[in-house]
């Protein structure tokens, strides 16, 4: 299926938000998620099944003002 | 001691933790600055949640509050959405609520910040809105649910100082009971205790510091000014006159012509 990731389009077989996540090697704690601009709790995205075209961010912190 | 949404801070500066030339300047920023909260932001992760993850550690390792903020967001459900995906990453309620309106000079969208301050608040956040020095704005944003305000004292990044002292009055007369925290357009220690003479609560600093030729010494020069303003606003302040007074008493003075 395809999924745009941080505007990027991906090709992936993952059917769930966590398998995506592993399968595009995100790692560590410190990341936020969104499907289609609603927030996906950390602890939710096991549960996450996408879909084809669905938009995914994906964040993380940085410096800011 | 400063009350924000319950919580006590001592360091009347707040700190931004962009733009430092390393990471090490900024936590020597932080450390000599005596700040207790540092803004940070989110941003798309590139690296597999490994940037963000390296960023954060450095900044949990200073000991202060984060205040996440919502920069570069446009429009409501932007602001909104990121918002939550600052609580859910940061832990916390606080949020810098942050809508730009004008792509130049980077001022406040008032309009939607009265409208995403409403909907989180609403969803227990505790904004902190960058806003500007309307008077009706700032009724609007405490009416949203908002209990602290944060105008700017000139555009962000402009280091320009207070260009409009007689709103940021108004401001202070109006609101004299609501933290008031002037978020932009600071450049010198001057334009800080400037602000802080005004009676205002604090200030958020962030290029002054991080773009200076030594930034953990100017955040020091900023703190030390902070606090001369804050005791020199409690010591009570002489108000300008037109004509010259003279400091020496003239009664009994000799007369030798």
């Amino acid at each position: 299926m395809t999924y745009i990731v941080n505007g990027e389009a991906v090709e992936s077989a993952a059917v769930t938000l966590s398998e995506l996540l592993t399968a595009l090697e995100y790692e560590g704690e410190w990341l936020a998620t969104a499907v289609n601009g609603e927030l996906v709790h950390r602890e939710e995205r096991s549960a996450c099944r996408l879909s084809d075209g669905d938009r995914i961010e994906v964040l993380s912190p940085m410096q800011g003002g | 001691m400063l009350e924000l949404y319950g919580t006590q801070v001592t360091s009347r500066l707040l700190l931004g933790s962009a733009r430092y030339p390393s990471p090490a300047a900024l936590a020597e920023a932080a450390r000599r600055s005596g700040t207790e909260i540092v803004t940070v932001s989110l941003r798309r992760e590139t690296a597999g949640g490994r940037t963000g993850g390296a960023f954060f550690e450095l900044i949990r390792g200073l000991g202060v509050r984060v205040l996440p903020n919502t920069a570069g967001c446009h429009s409501v459900s932007e602001a909104v959405l990121t918002a939550k995906m600052a609580r859910d990453l940061f832990g916390t309620n606080w949020i810098k609520l942050e809508l730009i309106g004008h792509h130049d000079t980077l001022q406040p969208d008032l309009f939607q910040l009265v409208g995403a301050a409403r909907i989180l608040s609403a969803d227990g956040f505790e904004v902190f809105p960058y806003t500007t020095d309307d008077l009706v704005a700032g009724e609007r944003l405490l009416a949203a649910g908002c209990k602290v305000l944060m105008p700017w004292c000139a555009p962000i990044g402009t280091a320009a100082g207070p260009q409009n002292v007689s709103g940021l009055r108004a401001m202070r007369a109006e609101f004299a009971d609501i933290p008031l925290i002037v978020d932009a357009g600071i450049g010198r220690p001057s334009h800080a205790a400037a602000v802080m003479e005004l009676g205002f609560d604090a200030v958020l600093l962030n290029t002054a510091v991080a773009g200076a030729g030594d930034p953990p010494a100017m955040a020091e020069a900023f703190a030390e000014a902070i606090t001369a303003g804050r005791k020199a606003y409690h010591a009570g302040l002489l108000a300008p006159r037109d004509m010259a007074v003279p400091s020496t008493p003239v009664i009994g003075k000799g007369v030798f012509a």
